[in-house]
């Protein structure tokens, strides 16, 4: 089995900015440009161009689509208004996290799916198996759909100022969080959401391949007078656990379920189906799981200067209570952030434990999420 | 490329040290590079004894954390306080300002020239 990196269509853009590339999922994606310090800031403070075509995106369409959803997935896709996205996770049958996922409503029967870049094959290939008596169709298109992302406060201005058909530009400065809307840009047809994984207003641009650098190109051109500037999946880390959200494969994973992870509110209980996983949920969740009983996810604030990092072990008075499953310096708070799994004990905002930097124990406290929250 | 400054020598774990007495030891810009933004430095004390190819610290960036090994043996004179102040002299200068700390020198390591370390490591050699 071949084991070489795979490349998005932007790849080309990538080298010709003397991007440093890192694995990620098995695509050799751009880790940083330059600073990854300065890119954070910039997504901050003005602007950050993300390419993310390594993402999945999978169609679900058909009669049975908004059903067929609500069984093959932990949300209510079936209540989602057409023009809406949702944030969901596709579970395992003891209700394991298979991955986190947005789901945008198309049309009454039609659905788009974006699962991780790692796991794109395993939901595609889940999506398919669990459509077996539904009538739909489950069509894996991450092969040939680019994903461009511009982040920060500027990113409205900067999409306004590109999109060419009549009414899109006020469109785009309507549109609400968590909703998309079709637009032109110069002859690229582009699905547009106002979505993003960095805590601040952005929008994630979906396209075909063929058109991934031209629309690169223009966004970063338009931008040029805002401050735009590339950024890698190094800032991309850092700015999503700045604003406290998870990734798959450090906070969420097959091992726990969504409760654990604090996010029991994502699966629905109200919905009729008996979708894949809810057995188990809804056992693990009358036994009290990440609430009265086992691990729940934490937010921690340093007290020191060192950061904790994946994989440190989380201390009570010596004793290992937990373990971190991210964590780096926040540049912009100035004080070192992580998120940790730690015994249901020791979770309530306010708890004084440490983290074992290499040895040595260094203070951190339990703090409620998100780190930041960014001015609105 | 990464700079390879001609008048160092070099350890294999990417410091550098040069021939003034005390001697000063920095890290290289291959291994600045490699770690990003540097944003805290942890080096021993003046009068601390170090021993060649031991660890002697720690250079931490947004990312990682990676090791100091001391390429010579002898004890620590000066440290320089702006690089622990502003670890990202380490990224802007990291054979200038950037420098770590200075060594009086017993004996030497195992070191490189500046040919031989750039060969080893896909850098440019510069004056």
């Amino acid at each position: 089995m071949s084991t070489i990196s795979r490349h998005t269509a932007l790849h080309p853009t990538h080298e010709g900015l003397n991007a440093h590339f890192t694995d990620f999922g098995g695509w050799d994606m751009p880790l940083r440009y330059g600073s990854e310090l300065a890119e954070h800031k910039a997504v901050r403070e003005a602007a950050g161009l993300f390419d993310l075509s390594h993402m999945g995106e999978v169609w679900v369409s058909g009669p049975d689509a908004a059903t067929f959803l609500n069984t093959a997935l932990a949300g209510n896709l079936a209540v989602v208004k057409v023009g809406k996205a949702k944030y969901t996770m596709i579970l395992a049958e003891d209700a394991g996290i298979i991955d986190d996922l947005i789901v945008y409503r198309i049309a009454d029967t039609r659905f788009l799916v974006v699962p991780n870049a790692g796991n794109a094959p395993v939901v595609a290939a889940a999506l398919a198996e669990r459509a077996a008596g539904f009538d739909v169709e489950v069509k894996d298109a991450s092969d040939e759909t680019s994903l461009v992302a511009v982040q920060g406060p500027a990113a409205e201005a900067i999409v306004a100022s590109v999109v060419t058909g009549d009414g899109q530009a006020a469109a785009v400065k309507e549109l609400p969080y968590y909703a998309w809307t079709a637009v032109a840009v110069q002859g690229i047809d582009v699905l547009l959401a106002r979505t993003g994984y960095t805590g601040e207003d952005g929008f994630e641009l979906f396209i075909p391949n063929v058109d991934a650098a031209r629309l690169w190109d223009i966004l970063f051109a338009a931008g040029a007078g805002h401050g735009i500037v590339p950024c890698g999946l190094a800032a991309r880390d850092s700015l999503r656990l700045e604003a406290g959200m998870p990734l798959y494969g450090n906070e969420l994973s097959l091992e726990i379920t969504p409760l654990e992870a604090g996010l029991g509110p994502v699966v629905s209980l109200k919905k009729e189906e008996a979708f894949v996983g809810r057995a188990a949920f809804e056992a693990a969740k009358a036994e009290g799981r990440g609430t009265s009983t086992g691990r729940r996810l934490v937010a921690l604030k340093g007290l020191g200067r060192r950061a904790a990092r994946g994989g440190y072990d989380v201390l009570k008075d010596g004793v290992v209570v937990g373990r971190v499953t991210s964590g780096q310096p926040s540049p912009t708070l100035g004080y070192p952030v992580a998120l940790a799994m730690v015994d249901v004990e020791f979770a309530g905002p306010g708890t004084a434990l440490d983290a074992d930097l290499r040895g040595k124990a260094e203070p951190f406290e339990v703090v409620s999420l998100p780190f930041y929250t960014r001015q609105k | 490329m990464s700079a390879v400054k001609s008048s160092l020598r070099y350890s294999a774990e990417h410091e550098w040290i040069d021939a003034s007495s005390p001697a000063k030891v920095g890290i290289s810009q291959v291994a600045a590079d490699a770690l990003g933004d540097v944003v805290y430095v942890d080096v021993p004390e003046a009068g601390t004894a170090l021993t060649a190819g031991e660890t002697c610290g720690e250079v931490e960036s947004t990312k990682s954390v990676s090791d100091l090994y001391s390429p010579v043996t002898g004890t620590i004179v000066e440290v320089n306080q702006a690089a622990i102040d502003d670890p990202s002299l380490l990224n802007s200068d990291p054979y200038g300002a950037g420098w770590l700390f200075t060594v009086e020198v017993e004996s030497e390591g195992a070191l490189l020239t500046a040919a031989e370390y750039a060969s080893a490591n896909g850098g440019d050699v510069v004056d």
